[in-house]
């Protein structure tokens, strides 16, 4: 009932435009009309006219949208063009083909089969990846909206027939199915609201207002003879330009974005509106705004396919040697010999670019993604999610991430502004606890446990006291002086009863009243106003309903404790804008009195007092600043009496400024009402708090630790950002100044940005120069920036810092920047899953960013760089055998081993305990991970992965191999060797080898990891055993198939005393220089991880107890302990 | 260090109820990467002991191999060079490739020490790549099996068929290449009996080489690659030619001629004659004659025992000045100030 009064109400009382002064609601005046028609701004729309001959012969696209990178039809050959495009999988496709010829010095299927499984798994992982998309695509095509049609009514079409100048109704809730133009909606004056939140991230809703030519018009029948025709700007990408003429009859009207609905926002709050379609499927903004989806490869990956290339030369230039010195195949085709030859040797020498290292690493990652999918640690109760990790590329890049660059609403906080504190005539209210404060009081207590206790008991015990805590949102106000209606016995009741009276009204907010409940919801476009409104309801003042030039309140009666309802005449709204940093509004009461309610930022607020108003002043002062620095917002409250003549004055000369039509309206209008907002009355001032996300402050101030950098880009107005800066940013600093004690000078500075000035930054030259400074500043705030500028600011870091940097978001604002980023994570919140759906992972809460990146990250990091550079090692000890036999039968391409035990080495001897080692192994637990952020460090500056520890392993790989070749041969070579005085042949001498290199390759890991469980020596031991039954097995084929493996282990190897002993003598001297190595290193150049490990040990060894057992014991009370406060905490 | 430890378990059981549909990861040792694990760390205490350990094994080895080796009587004579008469040295080749000229030649070698039954008889060929790769591959496994396989010529070109296009068997180049020096040994001018069975390997001789495949058409090209092979006997027989046929995996190699089955005695005088008849001048390639005993080692190769008592030693020595450093200089891990940030010792900060 309720609701159809205040639409009534709102149907009589509108008319008049010009009252309305809502911010948004200024018109754009700087668009230039005049370039219609030109260049870029050729787009002409005839507006219900869809079939009109011209508009067929302009042929735009329909609205059919496809986000997909293949069809069905090109698929195969563009997925494969693709992959080809990698360097490594061309190299491999080519052996492979070559591998087909007689030129192979092994058989064919050894590589074709794992180079088919790498490229199909791939291809299926984007086809499953591209089919969801299509999915959604389809899905989208194919909601209904209604158009209407030749027979004067609107019927349901698919959004993918929509077509250029079609005439839709969009009905409440619906999304808009393209670029519309608003004509009238269901109110008189033809207003709509709209929710933006795919497009900015912004959960407040905007009022969108049509033409006058057009807002009439209300039924569908007033459609039938309604032509007109639309010229407009060329699609393009910017979401808050649009620039049109509608031609209505022949009189020309401006379209601004005011009238512009965009496809993906949403009608909110309005039963219906009808609009014209003017941009289509890809021509909407929203579509320009899509970065194009492009394949990330991880750092490390592209490091190995640079070792690659250089393998690749080398190649050649061992190809060159053989060609040089020694016999051609055939010397009368010296160079198609040689060429052969090469081919031949590229062959051989894969090993040392193994293909298995793709397969290997691809398994890991997907283990690993496993892993940090079922961590409990990152699963949050409430929503019901855990993590996800949607692509497992980039699982190691998160132990090497140097920058972060963070979305703020909805990701650094939860989006909700909750009223937590005010001063009332120089009086404190309010003893909510913040969360910057309960942040920085459990670190001044080292974090220790008692203090968190303390802090819940007493917010606990509030929670008994006073029964409101049934958590209000935007509502944290806890003080028995004001709640329940006590605020009457305070000395300054009346102040206080003007403090929440101004709350109720001074405010651009839009009630929502539920018809059924009755209950109220307030529409705020920036949450602290509902904020203000839900704290003026709880107090004494409720606003249920806004008309044009009306505001009504419930109000209590100090007296009685009756609800007494009175209406508010409102006569201006002077709105708030970021350079004047306040808003008034001028009411009269029921009694006439004339009233003028402000309130502003401090800095503009405290000047413009009067002489009388100034009682409470320097206690206010005061507590402003105490609130500033507990990380909340403050504002001012004043008012000011109006006398009647003063005010038909300055109305008159506001109109008149309102009206003109200059370029410097803006500023005029500015003026003017700078002229009456002075001599007011200083009544007390609010505290907001933008509420974090739950630890959030301990996350950040731990990632600052880690050295990470964390960047935040916002699209909230400067000062909102300058505020959760504060708060946020504190940690920061606060983690910083641990971190680099010399530089303290830098340390304080936080640079902050608009997204004007941002343009500017990252024009051309000046970018360079922006970088270094936002590098010299703990922190950086971008505020005021479009999706596409954070996907350009984050370009911008990635490029100039050549670090990982990592873009976290929640909202569909968000897409660019996290697609832009090397890795997105995207927080699986509340605003719709557009973010989720671009990320690479996907957490519930920002805190969970800890564990992932310090944690997984740290591990992940450090098992794929130690893979690698083991599997450079272990083919390198392989590769190089081969090498030094080659060298020995004049590079003839002959292979030293077996083609099978060369096909297998990869595949059964050595895979597995990589494989382990990848997927399990840790150097320090996870409690440790997060109990030393500096550990981090490793991955960031790349520590684990340098050129100089690649190269240190890859020579340990050739000196291995050079030892395993010449020990081997020189003890059994050329004597006899075995007591019956045969002598070791080809076949021998490979089995010698090779056993030689699968103990040592698989001594040397369980030499380098630092985790042995059973998988671990299962794995190795396994490993090792398995090639003694291969051999066994092998040999016993006939001899046909097994060739010169037949019987050679029964029958010439094992009765051998010299071929144990010259492979126990091999196994040892390859280990020692890499086991001498790292006892020096560790006990003298210890990485963090060394010193920890040796901390840990020697505090277990102090404390009598194994140190295994009581990390275990720790792990498991931890975790059990985090559940327990999981499940109570709902 | 946790005061509600003890409950903490209990708590958990109950408070983990099988919620429906709750997407919870479920809690296993496995997936929460918390398995038993031992975790070793190189303490000083570890790297020592693992030095001694590994020095008190290889000593021993080492000194038992290198005895040996000692052990064992080796006569090396090499005789390319002196087996050709004094008006060929300056046109070895076509001494050797002439079918005129005689190839005769007799050395005389001095027993050093006693040297006990079996006396092994080797021939070394040095600079002979044996292991190429087209050498290695041009041979036929399934002609050398089974006579059906007679035909089967695949690998073996240049040496498949002869002009006329009939199969040679055994084909290839390893075949046709086979050692024809052969060598007759006397002691005191009483001839030594050369025992050439059971050179080759017994899977070679049962499963490699066939009864029923017999030489055919062999070394009737124009060009003579080596030895002739009895077309009477069958190849598993023909023990020279699989002994041959295993191809060596060095340039340098030795391989098997026959045993002698009786003693030499210290400062016997052995004579031996020898057909020099293969041609390793065209590669100049060396030859040479070995009488050895065995032990259980096998050869005589010093480097064996040498390499592990270096071995050996070296970690004994790494032992000692591991427990001197730590005692000169205490390792500093464990103090916690080198967590701090400014002493990075990995130098990579700023």
């Amino acid at each position: 009932m309720k609701g159809m009064e205040m639409r009534g109400g709102r149907k009589r009382s509108i008319r008049l435009s010009n009252v309305y002064s809502f911010s948004c609601f200024r018109s754009s005046s700087g668009g230039n009309h005049s370039q219609i028609g030109q260049k870029g701004y050729s787009r002409v729309v005839y507006c219900n006219e869809p079939d009109h001959p011209d508009a067929k012969r302009l042929n735009y696209k329909g609205n059919y949208v496809s986000t997909t990178k293949y069809t069905a039809l090109n698929f195969i050959p563009k997925a494969l063009f693709e992959q080809f495009r990698r360097v490594a999988n061309l190299y491999f496709l080519v052996v492979a083909c070559v591998s087909f010829s007689p030129l192979a010095p092994y058989t064919a299927i050894s590589i074709v089969v794992p180079l088919v499984v790498v490229i199909g798994a791939t291809m299926g992982k984007e086809a499953v990846e591209d089919w969801r998309r299509k999915k959604q695509d389809i899905e989208a095509n194919n909601r209904m909206v209604k158009v209407y049609g030749g027979d004067q009514t609107f019927h349901d079409t698919k959004w993918k027939k929509l077509r250029v100048g079609d005439l839709v109704k969009v009905e409440k809730d619906e999304y808009f199915p393209a670029d519309l133009v608003l004509l009238s909606s269901c109110y008189d004056d033809g207003i709509c609201y709209v929710e933006t939140t795919n497009l900015d991230g912004e959960t407040n809703l905007k009022v969108k207002q049509p033409l006058e030519a057009t807002y009439s018009m209300h039924d569908e029948n007033s459609f039938q003879q309604f032509k007109a025709l639309i010229k407009c700007e060329d699609p393009n990408e910017n979401l808050y330009s649009f620039i049109g003429t509608l031609y209505h009859g022949d009189t020309p009207y401006p379209l601004s974005p005011q009238q512009l609905l965009l496809r993906d926002s949403k009608l909110r709050n309005t039963d219906f509106v009808y609009g014209v379609v003017v941009y289509t499927g890809h021509d909407t903004k929203v579509m320009q705004n899509a970065v194009d989806l492009l394949p990330r490869g991880a750092e490390l990956r592209g490091k190995w396919i640079r070792y690659k290339d250089i393998r690749g030369g080398m190649l050649v230039r061992w190809y060159l040697r053989p060609d040089a010195t020694t016999v051609f195949f055939d010397p009368r085709r010296p160079y198609l010999a040689a060429f052969c030859h090469f081919l031949t040797a590229l062959m051989l020498y894969g090993y040392l670019i193994p293909i298995s290292l793709y397969v290997s690493i691809e398994i890991v990652k997907v283990l690993q993604s496993i892993f940090i999918n079922q961590d409990p640690n990152m699963y949050y109760e409430e929503t019901d999610r855990p993590a996800r990790a949607r692509t497992s590329n980039l699982n190691e890049e998160l132990g090497q991430v140097y920058t972060i660059l963070s979305d703020k609403t909805g990701t650094l906080t939860s989006n909700s502004m909750e009223f937590v504190k005010c001063t009332i005539a120089g009086t404190a209210y309010g003893h909510g606890v913040t969360e910057v404060e309960s942040a920085m009081a459990r670190r001044r207590n080292g974090g220790s446990l008692e203090i968190e206790d303390q802090l819940s008991n007493l917010t606990g015990d509030k929670g008994d006291g006073v029964d409101l805590t049934k958590s209000i949102k935007g509502f944290n106000f806890l003080d028995e002086r004001i709640m329940n209606g006590n605020w009457v016995k305070e000395p300054h009741s009346d102040v206080i009863r003007l403090f929440f009276f101004i709350l109720a009204t001074c405010h651009t907010v839009i009630p929502e009243v539920d018809k059924e409940s009755g209950d109220i919801h307030y529409e705020a476009e920036s949450p602290d106003e509902a904020a203000f409104v839900v704290a003026a309801r709880e107090i004494a003042f409720e606003f249920y309903e806004r008309t044009q030039s009306s505001i009504s309140l419930n109000e209590l009666d100090p007296e009685t404790g009756a609800k007494i309802g009175r209406q508010y005449q409102l006569l201006n709204v002077l709105e708030f804008s970021s350079s004047r940093k306040r808003m008034s509004v001028i009411v009269r009461n029921e009694e006439g009195q004339l009233l003028l309610l402000c309130k502003g930022a401090d800095s503009v607020m405290f000047e413009r007092l009067s002489e009388h108003g100034r009682i409470f002043e320097d206690e206010t002062k005061d507590h402003i600043k105490k609130y500033a620095e507990e990380g909340l917002r403050t504002l001012v409250v004043a008012y000011r009496e109006l006398g009647e003549e003063e005010y038909n004055t300055w109305q008159e000369e506001f109109v008149n400024a309102k009206i003109s039509v200059t370029a410097d309206r803006d500023s005029l209008v500015d003026a003017v009402a700078d002229k009456i907002e002075s001599d007011f009355i200083l009544l007390g001032a609010t505290a907001i708090e933008d509420k974090l996300q739950e630890g959030v402050p301990e996350c950040i101030n731990n990632l600052a630790l880690a050295g990470i950098r964390i960047w935040v880009l916002t699209g909230d107005k400067l000062e909102t950002a300058i505020n959760i800066g504060e708060s946020v940013m504190k940690q920061i600093e606060a983690g910083k100044s641990q971190v680099v004690s010399a530089k303290a000078s830098s340390v304080e500075s936080a640079l902050i940005i608009d997204g004007k000035s941002l343009t500017y930054a990252l024009d051309g030259d000046m970018e360079k120069m922006f970088l270094e400074l936002a590098n010299d500043c703990a922190s950086v705030i971008c505020c005021r920036s479009s999706p596409k500028q954070k996907a350009l600011v984050t370009r911008l870091v990635k490029a100039g810092t050549g670090k990982t940097t990592l873009a976290i978001g929640d909202g569909a604002n968000d897409v660019g920047m996290l697609q832009e980023a090397d890795i997105g994570v995207g927080i699986s919140g509340v605003e719709g899953m557009q973010a989720v759906m671009a990320s690479d992972f996907a957490i519930a809460q920002f805190r969970f960013l800890e564990r992932l990146l310090l944690v997984h990250g740290h591990w992940c990091y450090r098992r794929i760089s130690m893979m690698i550079c083991y599997f450079f090692y272990k083919n390198m000890t392989f590769g190089f055998t081969l090498f030094w036999f080659e060298a020995h039968a004049s590079f003839s391409g002959q292979p030293a081993y077996n083609d099978w035990y060369m096909s297998f080495y990869n595949v059964f001897f050595t895979s597995l305990p990589v494989i382990a080692l990848g997927v399990f192994d840790q150097d320090v637990s996870a409690r440790l991970c997060l109990k030393y952020p500096q550990l981090h460090q490793e991955g960031t500056h790349n520590i684990l992965f340098s050129w100089r520890r690649i190269l240190g392993w890859m020579l340990n790989g050739v000196s291995s191999s050079i030892i395993i070749f010449y020990f081997v041969t020189t003890s059994t070579f050329p004597q006899s060797f075995r007591e019956d005085g045969r002598v070791a042949a080809y076949e021998a001498l490979g089995v010698a080898m090779y056993t030689s290199v699968v103990w040592t390759v698989n001594c040397q890991m369980a030499v380098s990891i630092n985790y042995f469980t059973w998988i671990q020596h299962v794995f190795i031991w396994g490993s090792i055993v398995l090639w003694y039954l291969f051999l066994l097995i092998y040999g016993s084929l006939p001899p046909l198939l097994s060739t010169t493996a037949y019987k050679v282990l029964v029958e010439a190897c094992a009765p051998s005393p010299l071929y144990w002993f010259s492979t126990l003598l091999a196994v040892i001297s390859t280990l020692l220089p890499y086991f001498s190595y790292k006892a020096l290193q560790i006990s003298f150049f210890p990485m963090y991880h060394d010193m920890i490990n040796r901390m840990q040990l020697e505090a277990s060894a102090a404390s009598h107890s194994s140190v295994s057992a009581t990390a275990r014991v720790e792990d498991r009370i931890r975790q059990l302990k985090d559940r327990l406060w999981h499940h109570s905490e709902p | 260090m946790n005061p509600n430890g003890k409950d903490a378990p209990a708590a958990s059981d109950s408070s983990a109820p099988p919620r429906r549909n709750s997407k919870k990861p479920k809690y296993s040792r496995f997936t929460q990467q918390e398995l038993p694990a031992c975790k070793p760390i190189l303490t000083p205490g570890w790297v020592i002991s693992t030095f001694v350990l590994v020095g008190i094994v290889f000593i021993p080895i080492g000194l038992s191999s290198l005895f040996a080796s000692q052990r064992v009587v080796e006569i090396v004579d090499r005789y390319d060079s002196t087996c050709i008469p004094q008006h060929y040295v300056e046109n070895a080749l076509a001494f050797i490739q002439s079918s005129e000229t005689n190839k005769t030649c007799t050395r005389n070698l001095i027993v050093p020490k006693h040297m006990k039954s079996p006396v092994y008889i080797y021939y070394e060929l040095d600079n002979f790549y044996q292991n190429h790769r087209r050498y290695v591959k041009s041979r036929e496994d399934k002609q050398l099996r089974s006579k059906k396989y007679e035909h089967v010529i695949k690998n073996c070109d240049p040496e498949a068929t002869t002009s006329n296009g009939s199969v040679i068997v055994p084909c290839g180049l390893i075949a046709w290449s086979l050692f024809n020096d052969t060598y007759g040994f006397s002691v005191n001018s009483k001839a030594v009996e050369v025992n050439k069975k059971n050179i080759a390997w017994k899977s070679d001789r049962d499963s490699k080489f066939g009864s029923d495949v017999y030489p055919k058409n062999f070394q009737s090209k124009g060009l003579i690659g080596g030895a002739k092979l009895d077309p009477s006997k069958p190849l598993n027989e023909q023990e020279d030619l699989i002994v041959w046929m295993r191809t060596a995996a060095l340039p340098t190699f030795r391989k098997l001629y026959g045993k002698i089955e009786v003693d030499l005695e210290v400062n016997q005088k052995v004579k031996v004659v020898i057909q020099n008849n293969y041609n390793t001048y065209s590669f100049g390639g060396k030859k040479k004659l070995v009488l050895s005993t065995t032990s259980w080692i096998g050869g005589k190769n010093d480097f064996l025992g040498i390499a592990y008592l270096t071995v050996g030693g070296l970690c004994l020595f790494l032992a000692i000045s591991f427990i001197i450093i730590y005692l000169i200089k205490p390792r500093p891990l464990g103090d916690p100030s080198f967590l701090s940030w400014n002493r990075n010792p990995a130098g990579h900060l700023n």
